[in-house]
C-alpha cells in the first residue's frame, strides 16, 4: 500500500471517530439543564415568556434532540456550520478568526516541548544514574505534577509582575509581528511543560533501553565517534517510542489550552469554548470540539507519517 | 614481535553482590595472519576478553591491570581518541548475533560505508563503491543493489555476511569473531566459516575466533586457548590440543561432544557448573568438577606450565599441578582415535 493511500484510508476512518464526538457531544449538552434561551432570559430578565418561546422556535430548539441534530448534520454537510445565537455570527466566522491564536500558542508549547525534552531526555540517558540525570528526572516529575493553572499564575506572578519582564494583557499586536514573541512566551511555557516533562521522560527510557542494544557496541566498536553513536545511531531509534507518546501529548496541549488561554486572557478557540459552555452556545461548541477532535486525528496520522520515516520496518508495511 | 601481545589482563565487574573477576591474569599472543582460537563454556570471559581488546568493556566492568600490546602499542594506554583510530580500522569485530549488531534504521550499505568514510577518509562515492565491493566479496549476490537494504530485508545468514564485510571494511590487522555461527543454521554456519577462512587468508587478517564449538575450531584454527573461570587452562597447537589434550578441562570438554554410533544412553556433560566468580574456589578453580582431583589441588594454586614443543614450535602449556609433579595418582585419562580420524576421549576415575 502506498503512502498515498495509506493517509487517504485513515482519514476516512476518522470519520466515524468524529460522527461519535458530534453525538456525545451534542447529547451532553442536551443533558446539561438550561439552554441559550435561558440565559439571555437570565441576563434580561423583562423578556416576556412568549417572546422566548419565540426565539425558542427561531432557534429551532423547541423541536425533538433527533431532529435537532439531523438538523444540525445537514448543516454540517453542506458546510454550514450554524450560527452564534447571541451575536447572529457565523460559527465558522467565529472559529477561523480564533483558531490561528490558537495554533501559535499550542504550535510554541510544541517547539518548547521538543526543544526541552530531546535535549533534556539525550542528556539523562547518557549520563544515567548521575547526579544530572537524578536533577533532571526531579525536574520532570515536577513537570508533570504542577497543575497548569498554577504554573501559569506563577509564571505571570514572577516574570510579568513582580520582574516586568513580558506583557499581561491580551496581545495588542497583530499574531504575525515578531514582538508577538513576547505575548506567547509564557502562556507557550505553560502549555508545553506538562509536555516536555512527559516526553523527556519517555525520551531518557527509551535512549537508555536503546543504549544497550548491541548495535549500539557495534557502532563504537567500528570506532565512530561517540556523538556519531547516540546522535546518529541511538537517537533515531529512541524517537520511535516517543513519535507515539508525542501523539498522545497533543491532545494534552489541545486541552490545556482551554486552562491556559483563560488564565492568560488569550484570545483562543480554548477561552471561546468556555465562553460558548456558559452561554450553552450548542452550535459554537459543537464546532470546536469536532475541529478539535479532527486536530487530533491528525496529530495521530502525522505520528504514523513520522513512523514511517524514522524506521523502514514500518515504511514497508504501507 | 607478535601482533597482539596480551599480559595478565584482569577484568572486574562490580556488581551489588560482590566483584566478579570476569578475566583472571590471562596471557596470550597472536602473531600476523594467526587464527587462533579461544574456547570454553559460557561465562569464562571469552566476550569479556574480546571486548577488552577494543576498550569496549562498560561500567561496571573495569579493565584492572595488564597490557594489551598492537604491534608493541599498549592499547590501555592511549587517549580515548588514540583508541578509536584502534577500533574497526586496525581491530575489527564479528559480533555473535548479526541481526541485533546491525542498527535497524540504517541501511546495510550505510553501515558499512561510515566506518570507511570515518578511517579512511574516502568521500561518499568511493566509499559507496568500495563497501559494494566488499559486500560482494562476502558473496552477497548482487550487492549494487543490496546495497540500500534495511538489516531485516537481509536473511540471517545474509546479515552475518553483511557483518563480516563491516568488520573488514578498513582492511584490519586482526578480527575478533566472538561465536559468529552460534545464530546460524549448520549449512550456513559451514559456509560462513570458510568465507572467513578465505578472507582472512585473502587479506592476511590474524583472527582471535571464540567459540564453544570445538568442531568449529578444528575446522578454522592454528592454535587454541581453553579458557576457564577467566583464566587460560590450556593453551595448544590445535593438532596437540585434540590428540593430546593435557588439562582434565579439556578432556571434560573433549569427551561432551556427542558421536554418532554412541551407544549410551544420555549425553557426556562434565559434572558441576563454573564456580561463581566472586567466591573462587581456593586452589585450582576447576578441582571441584575434576575427576582427578587430589587435596594438593584445594590448596595450591597451579600455574601455567609448558609440556612441551608442538609441531613448527609452538608450544603447549596446561594449567595443572600434574604438571609440577605435584599430584600423586597423575591424570588418569588416555585418548583413543578412531579409524575415521574423530578423536575419542576416556576419562577413567581413579578411585
Amino acid at each position: 500500500m502506498s503512502l498515498q493511500k495509506f493517509i487517504l484510508k485513515r482519514i476516512l476512518a476518522s470519520v466515524p471517530v468524529l460522527f461519535g464526538v458530534s453525538v456525545v457531544t451534542f447529547a451532553l449538552m442536551h443533558i446539561t439543564p438550561g439552554d441559550i434561551v435561558d440565559q439571555l432570559v437570565a441576563a434580561n430578565p423583562n423578556v416576556p415568556s412568549h417572546e422566548a418561546a419565540r426565539l425558542r422556535r427561531e432557534f429551532g430548539l423547541d423541536q425533538p434532540v433527533w431532529v435537532q441534530y439531523l438538523d444540525w448534520m445537514q448543516g454540517v454537510l453542506t458546510g454550514d456550520f450554524g450560527e452564534v445565537y447571541s451575536s447572529s455570527r457565523d460559527v465558522s466566522a467565529v472559529v477561523l478568526a480564533r483558531l490561528p491564536e490558537t495554533i501559535a500558542l499550542g504550535l510554541f508549547g510544541w517547539v518548547f516541548a521538543i526543544l526541552i525534552a530531546i535535549p533534556g531526555g539525550i542528556y539523562a540517558a547518557v549520563n544515567k544514574d548521575q547526579l544530572g540525570d537524578t536533577v533532571s528526572r526531579f525536574v520532570a516529575l515536577s513537570g508533570i505534577s504542577i497543575p497548569n493553572f498554577w504554573l501559569g499564575l506563577m509564571l505571570m506572578a514572577v516574570f510579568a509582575v513582580q520582574l516586568d519582564w513580558f506583557p499581561t494583557l491580551d496581545p495588542q499586536t497583530s499574531l504575525l509581528s515578531p514582538s508577538m514573541l513576547w505575548w506567547l512566551i509564557l502562556p507557550g511555557v505553560t502549555i508545553g511543560t506538562a509536555a516536555a516533562a512527559n516526553m523527556m521522560r519517555i525520551m531518557r527510557t527509551s535512549m537508555a533501553e536503546e543504549l544497550n542494544k548491541e548495535y549500539v557496541t557495534a557502532a563504537r566498536a567500528k570506532g565512530l565517534p561517540e556523538r556519531t553513536v547516540i546522535l546518529k545511531h541511538v537517537l533515531r531509534n529512541s524517537l520511535i517510542s516517543v513519535t507515539t507518546v508525542a501523539a498522545f501529548l497533543t491532545a494534552s496541549i489541545v486541552a490545556g489550552s482551554v486552562v491556559v488561554e483563560t488564565v492568560f486572557g488569550w484570545p483562543g478557540l480554548g477561552r471561546e469554548l468556555i465562553d460558548a459552555v456558559h452561554l450553552r452556545e450548542i452550535n459554537l461548541i459543537l464546532a470546536i470540539t469536532l475541529f478539535t477532535g479532527f486536530f487530533i486525528v491528525l496529530a495521530n496520522l502525522l505520528a504514523d507519517i513520522v513512523y514511517a520515516l524514522l524506521d523502514p520496518r514500518i515504511r514497508d508495511e504501507y | 614481535m607478535a601482533l597482539l601481545e596480551v599480559n595478565d589482563l584482569t577484568v572486574s565487574f562490580y556488581t551489588q553482590e560482590g566483584v566478579v573477576t570476569a578475566v583472571d591474569n590471562l596471557s596470550y599472543t597472536i602473531e600476523r595472519g594467526e587464527k587462533f582460537g579461544v574456547v570454553g563454556e559460557s561465562g569464562a570471559g571469552k566476550s569479556v576478553t574480546a571486548l577488552s581488546l577494543l576498550r569496549l568493556i562498560e561500567s561496571p566492568g573495569e579493565i584492572e591491570s595488564g597490557e594489551i600490546l598492537l604491534d608493541g602499542d599498549n592499547l590501555l594506554e592511549m587517549t580515548t581518541e588514540e583508541i578509536r583510530q584502534i577500533r574497526g580500522n586496525r581491530i575489527g569485530m564479528i559480533f555473535q548475533d548479526a541481526q541485533t549488531a546491525l542498527n535497524p534504521v540504517y541501511t546495510v550499505g550505510e553501515q558499512i560505508s561510515e566506518a570507511i568514510r570515518h578511517h579512511l577518509e574516502y568521500d561518499s562515492e568511493d566509499a559507496r563503491e568500495r563497501s559494494i565491493e566488499l559486500l560482494d566479496q562476502v558473496g552477497i549476490p548482487d550487492a549494487e543493489n543490496r546495497y540500500s537494504d534495511y538489516p531485516h530485508e537481509f536473511s540471517g545468514g545474509m546479515q552475518q555476511r553483511a557483518v563480516i564485510a563491516m568488520a573488514l571494511s578498513c582492511d584490519p590487522d586482526v578480527l575478533i569473531a566472538d561465536e559468529p555461527t552460534t545464530a546460524l543454521d549448520v549449512t550456513t554456519e559451514a559456509k560462513i566459516l570458510s568465507l572467513l577462512e578465505e578472507l582472512t587468508d585473502e587479506f592476511d587478517t590474524a583472527i582471535q575466533l571464540i567459540t564453544h564449538d570445538l568442531g568449529v575450531v578444528a575446522e578454522l584454527c592454528d592454535r587454541v586457548m581453553v579458557m576457564y573461570a577467566g583464566q587460560a587452562v590450556e593453551k595448544a597447537p590445535v593438532e596437540e590440543l585434540y590428540y593430546d589434550p593435557k588439562h582434565p578441562y579439556t578432556v571434560g570438554l573433549m569427551s561432551s561432544i556427542p558421536r554418532v554410533g554412541d551407544d549410551s544412553d544420555r549425553l557426556r556433560t562434565i559434572p558441576g557448573a563454573m564456580p561463581d566468580l566472586i567466591d573462587t574456589p581456593p586452589g585450582c578453580s576447576f578441582h571441584p568438577r575434576c575427576p582427578y582431583a587430589e587435596e594438593a589441588c584445594t590448596r595450591t594454586e597451579p600455574g601455567m606450565i609448558t609440556t612441551g614443543d608442538g609441531a613448527n614450535g609452538s608450544q603447549q602449556s596446561a594449567r595443572c599441578l600434574e604438571y609440577t609433579n605435584d599430584l600423586q595418582h597423575g591424570l588418569g585419562f588416555d585418548v583413543t582415535i578412531d579409524d575415521d580420524l574423530s578423536e575419542r576421549v576416556r576419562g577413567e576415575q581413579h578411585e
